[in-house]
């Protein structure tokens, strides 16, 4: 009998994209091969670095870049030092060190240390405010700078420079781009194609500086200002490098590895020492450095296939097109654009349109593309060169693009249908059309998110996603529903969840505002948005958004049920549905007084009184309040009820005082509003009295504590709940199911209940966020707590005291002239 | 039928509505975004419901019971639902609105 091979152990320094997609090859062609061991210098898992820039700019969250969450290294048994920077190889001992005093041994290491930006040499450059941009700690180091809306300078006009000031410009900072060429983005960009862009750049307000070099950084104790070579000084409070990187060589320098501007690896990405590979930007193959991730993802294929014993996998270099990534500005470029006596350029202007476009030939082969504005035909253009396709017979129709080859014009779907299988779509993944078709085809996708996770095509930058969207038209025809996001309502085409990312993105603080900034269609809404809108408004904006009753359902402009007939219904608060004789006694008074018709115990353990006129709420709520009744919020959608069992008071089952839980919850959690009715309850045992497994929110005591449940349904839908998780104490209890409910309440689709919610972002997401994360946990917490501050106000007494009278009282009542009082 | 005084303008908030009651039954008032003025019967053609408590957008109202949108100015159901309810016309003297009532005085308040 045969045994199994001990595993090997691989180590890995950094834990950036191109290690993290070289484990996804090497788990999938070799699956037990390693023990893989990560070390990575910043605190957190795997991210798309390249989306750091929608980060910035608010028009993402740090979450939605995450390639790899924690389940990812748990599934593969990685173990991860997160924030452990390795200091030392010993590669006699074949052993790392970390700063944190860890060592490993390895028998294979993969070194992806990246690259370090390159901080000018000049005097000040080490000033507090002075910040580079390279990973989420610079983001959330400029967005907390962003915050004062101060004064901010780039150094640098390339890709980075530029992204970095138009997400600081979106952040509400005032701007400026100093670069030292004269045109901006100079190794991408032919100088033409760079006064467009930098016309772009200032329309949005960025200033731009070119030929401006940078002599000094001045302040006493933290940036003030930069000063330039020709004596202008510009004040500022940020100052932003983003000047270049340099690879980050300098760790297997000291392991005596050969190096040269990076660390000098063959083909197969194998140093200088056999056991020792490097990739990513800090990896210099065929005397090039790499910064696009198209060549660092074809590094990590490679040096996957090489430690899973393919020794014939070997790198090549491939021209690699370069993308902005600021909204609104389309900009492609690939290959050599240098003039020369040997090359022939075709150009074509259109000013109105602001549209540039210019390609490089040399022998009848297109060797560099520039396209500015309109960069739809980019990757048939690089497709031609990379095929080096003679383009004698189309030259005179090139420039136009795909569409006008071979007689009439044809559309978009057409030209996407035309391209060749083997036609890069994806340039960072290096997906061609036929992988995105035959997935398509073979695994039945629909959507595109399906699509990438699948593929990968457009899950890095999204540039392509328009072509993707295309394939999957193309491939599935009618059934292919686009819009897959569907419109909150017909007075706007965004969604849900676009509309709240750009109300706390924009910062849009009223109704009016919304639709101003997002181009409502209509001139103020309808009765879909505008309670939909309200609701985001003020969970996002406790403090500053006034509350707009116009935009509530009537039932939370009244603070009461509507029933068919035009009456009301009233339902008190009864804490954990716990009442006494004072109380009951209180309500059977007001029911005699104001002759109501009927009532009835509801299912949330209280008491509701069918039928009062509206001109006698505020008086029936007057004499409920005198009797420390406040409103019950029957009709919010806000927290409701918390139905409680009697629990270890009286039961001879109860584990636990859920009665005392479900008050105190209620206690703190009403008033709150939510995008639908919230609805909890306490079970003082699993034998489950309060029914808390078919609640949005449940607790079920047991004699270890306390087992949080939620996502449960008994309405339109049935479904029990989920288990979010186990915790010991009551504090415990609290903390989480508040956390919960904030989570929710930021991130749920107005009148999309808890289970619906949870359906859509994943139960393992939300508890990994709510369980596993203490500092998410309390970061929801806190903002619920700062919330309440401003929602804890019964309506009832408000409204007993004066507020919204006009809502009680008919504006007139006319008679007859004989029948006058 | 006679222009009777109902209230002013200020009496009802922008996008929203007051009653008045009559003899021939409730009507409902409705002040736009727009300050436009609209009166109709405060009776939703479905079932009934009071036009009055639902939210006004545009030159609309959306019934608070089963959602019928009724346009403010023709008194019709909107959209695929079929149905009207009468209106009443308004007249505004400054501040002062004025409904057209088969009644000849206002009561008191």
């Amino acid at each position: 009998m045969q045994t199994a091979a001990k595993k090997q152990k691989l180590v890995v320094i950094g834990n950036g994209m191109a290690p993290g997609r070289a484990l996804e090859h090497l788990f999938e062609m070799a699956p037990d091969t390693y023990d893989v061991t990560i070390f990575n210098a910043e605190p957190r898992v795997n991210y798309d670095r390249i989306m750091l820039s929608p980060v910035l700019s608010g028009e993402k969250e740090f979450e939605e870049i995450i390639i790899h969450g924690d389940g990812w290294y748990i599934k593969h048994g990685i173990t991860l030092y997160k924030g452990h920077r390795i200091i030392g190889i010993d590669r006699e001992a074949k052993t790392v060190t970390s700063d944190a005093g860890t060592t490993e041994s390895y028998d294979k290491l993969l070194i992806a240390t990246g690259s370090v930006p390159f901080v000018l040499p000049v005097p000040g450059n080490d000033l507090p405010g002075v910040l580079t941009y390279r990973d989420l700690d610079d983001v959330n180091a400029m967005l907390l700078a962003a915050q004062s809306r101060a004064r901010a300078v780039v150094i640098g006009g390339g890709l980075l420079g530029l992204e970095a000031a138009a997400g600081l410009k979106s952040r509400g900072m005032d701007v400026t781009v100093l670069h030292i060429m004269p045109t901006l983005m100079e190794r991408q960009l032919d100088p033409a194609a760079g006064y467009l862009l930098e016309q772009a750049v200032e329309a949005r307000g960025i200033r731009v500086m070119t030929k401006a070099s940078t002599k000094e950084i001045t302040g006493q104790n933290r940036v003030e200002g930069v000063l330039l070579a020709d004596g202008t000084t510009l004040p500022a409070d940020l100052v932003v490098m983003a000047a270049g990187i340099r690879p980050n060589a300098l760790l297997a320098r000291e392991a005596g590895l050969e190096t040269n501007r990076g660390i000098v690896v063959d083909a197969g990405m194998r140093t200088s020492d056999p056991d020792i590979f490097a990739i990513g930007e800090c990896a210099e193959v065929g005397g090039q450095c790499y910064g696009l991730v198209a060549p660092l993802y074809e590094m990590a294929r490679v040096v996957s296939a090489q430690l899973a014993d393919d020794a014939e996998a070997k790198f090549v270099h491939s021209e690699t097109p370069t993308k902005l990534k600021v909204t609104g500005i389309n900009l492609f470029s690939v290959g050599d654009l240098g003039e020369g006596d040997d090359r022939q350029e075709i150009v074509l202007r259109d000013a109105a349109a602001g549209v540039y476009k210019r390609l490089v030939l040399r022998d009848d082969r297109i060797i560099g593309t520039v396209l500015y504005g309109e960069t739809s035909d980019g990757a048939w253009f690089h497709d031609l060169t990379k095929k080096r396709t003679d383009i004698s017979q189309m030259r005179d129709t090139l420039i136009f693009g795909q569409s006008y080859q071979g007689g009439s014009p044809l559309d978009p779907m057409a030209a996407v249908a035309a391209l060749p299988d083997d036609a890069e779509i994806c340039g960072c993944n290096g997906i061609c059309k036929g992988k995105i078709t035959g997935a398509i085809a073979g695994k039945g996708l629909t959507s595109l998110d399906d699509v990438r996770s699948h593929t990968k095509a457009s899950a890095s930058c999204g540039s392509c996603t328009g072509l993707v969207e295309q394939l999957l038209a193309l491939t599935l025809g009618e059934s292919y529903n686009p819009s897959a996001v569907t419109p909150m309502c017909s007075c706007t085409d965004l969604g849900h969840d676009d509309i709240r990312r750009l109300i706390k993105a924009k910062k849009l603080k009223s109704i009016p505002a919304v639709m101003q900034e997002l181009e409502w269609k209509t001139s103020c809404g309808c009765a879909k948005c505008r309670p939909a809108l309200n609701y985001y408004l003020v969970a996002d904006w406790p403090d500053e958004y006034a509350d707009d009753y116009q935009s509530r359902f009537i039932n939370e402009r009244v603070h009461a049920n509507i029933q068919k007939d035009g009456t009301y219904s009233v339902v008190p608060r009864m804490w954990g549905g716990v009442t006494n004789a004072k109380e009951l006694r209180a309500i059977a008074d007001v029911v005699d007084k104001f002759a109501i018709p009927a009532v009835k115990v509801t299912g949330g353990q209280r008491i509701d009184m069918l039928g009062v006129k509206k001109e006698d709420l505020p008086a029936v709520w007057a004499d409920l309040g005198k009797a420390g009744f406040v409103s019950g919020q029957a009709y919010a959608k806000g927290l409701r009820t918390v139905k409680t069992c009697v629990g270890t008071d009286w039961c001879r089952f109860g584990t636990q005082d859920s009665t005392g839980l479900g008050i105190r919850i209620e206690k703190f959690m009403w008033g709150s509003w939510t995008p639908a009715k919230v609805k909890m309850a306490v079970s003082g045992c699993p034998r489950n009295c309060a029914e808390a497994t078919c609640k949005d929110v449940g607790i079920i005591c047991v004699d270890s504590g306390y087992e949080i449940h939620f996502a449960g349904a008994a309405g339109l839908d049935i479904k029990g709940t989920e288990v979010l998780g186990l915790v010991k104490t009551e504090d415990e209890a609290l903390e989480h199911v508040v956390a919960l409910t904030q989570m929710y309440r930021e991130q749920g689709r107005y009148l999309e209940r808890i289970y619906k919610w949870a359906k859509r972002v994943g139960l393992e997401e939300i508890r990994r966020q709510i369980m596993q994360d203490a500092v998410k946990r309390r970061g929801y917490f806190d903002r619920f707590v700062f919330s309440q501050t401003f929602a804890q106000v019964d309506p009832w007494s408000e409204r007993v005291s004066g507020v919204d009278k006009h809502e009680f009282q008919p504006m007139a009542k006319i008679g007859y002239q004989q029948a006058a009082e | 039928m006679n222009w009777v005084e109902i209230g002013t303008i200020n009496d009802i908030p922008r996008r929203g509505a007051r009653c008045v009651n009559t003899p021939d039954g409730r009507i409902a008032v409705f002040r736009t975004m727009e300050d436009q003025i609209f009166a109709i019967d405060d009776q939703c053609p479905h079932k009934g419901g009071p036009l009055s408590q639902g939210i006004v957008h545009g030159a609309a109202v959306t019934c608070p019971l089963h959602n019928w949108v009724i346009s403010l100015e023709t008194g019709k159901a909107l959209g695929a639902d079929e149905g009207s309810v009468k209106t009443i016309a308004i007249r505004l003297d400054g501040d002062r609105i004025l409904a057209r009532l088969a009644v000849t005085a206002m009561a008191a308040e």
